[in-house]
């Protein structure tokens, strides 16, 4: 039975450093690690709308960190991997800023990028989360997609 | 019990947070569903919507959930995290 990966999981107001989460995972298993994966999620102009100046992050404190774990710990059942770093921001964010950080440090690519891909896409469709789009014309919440769903349910339709 | 509505509905009922000091004879979380709905607008039309997702203690559950004085009842629109 492999180790449990070691797990970092924020959520704050603040903005983040990628320097510091990439280093954090280098350190995590510096000599078994061949590979970090890692995705960085911006605030763009457009969404459910266009025009968008900005983003209200809201989160369900507790669950969320909860949500989180259990989502690694899914991953690790199905990929090897040493550590994984998820930050994730709440509050306002204005256009071009970070919104979310997912690494994951692995002896092997193929893990390191396919734990990342799914911790992302479960992050999207069962981590307690809400966005809502600021917009001159008024502010909306964003509607869940579809294709979110789907992406989330092909790692259920189709083992690894 | 403590009861949360998040994002969307909590705007919507213009409530983040009730305590309850007890059950209110409720023993499920369908019973807590019907208890809100009966209150009547806003509150029948945003607790009915069929994509609201219901959780206790933390953990997605289903209707049929039983409860006990010190759960916490959340519930929230579809997430959009990410």
């Amino acid at each position: 039975m492999p180790d449990s990966p070691i797990c970092s999981i924020r959520i704050q107001t603040e903005d983040f450093s990628l320097d510091e989460c990439y280093q954090h995972l280098r350190t995590v298993s510096p000599n078994k690690t061949g590979a970090i994966a890692t995705f960085t999620g911006l605030v763009r102009e457009y969404g459910d709308k266009q025009g968008v100046d900005g983003l209200f992050l809201e989160h369900y404190p507790g669950m969320t960190e909860s949500s989180l774990q259990k989502i690694v710990v899914q991953a690790a059942e199905k990929w090897r991997f040493d550590g994984v770093t998820i930050v994730h921001r709440v509050g306002m964010l204005k256009l071009n800023e970070q919104i979310v950080f997912v690494g994951v440090c692995s002896s092997h690519r193929s893990d390191a990028f396919s734990a990342c891909e799914f911790i992302m896409d479960f992050l999207k469709t069962e981590a307690p989360f809400w966005k809502k789009e600021i917009n001159h014309e008024g502010n909306v919440w964003v509607e869940a997609k579809q294709s979110d769903r789907e992406r989330s349910h092909k790692w259920t339709s189709n083992a690894p | 019990m403590k009861v949360l509505f998040f994002a969307s509905l909590r705007e919507q009922l213009e409530t983040s947070v009730e305590h309850w000091p007890d059950l209110k004879n409720c023993q499920t979380v369908s019973d807590v569903k019907d208890l809100l709905v009966k209150r009547g607008e806003p509150w029948s039309s945003a607790i009915s919507n069929p994509q609201i997702i219901i959780a206790v203690n933390h953990e997605v559950s289903s209707l049929d959930t039983t409860l006990s004085d010190s759960d916490e009842l959340a519930f929230y629109p579809p997430v959009t995290g990410g």
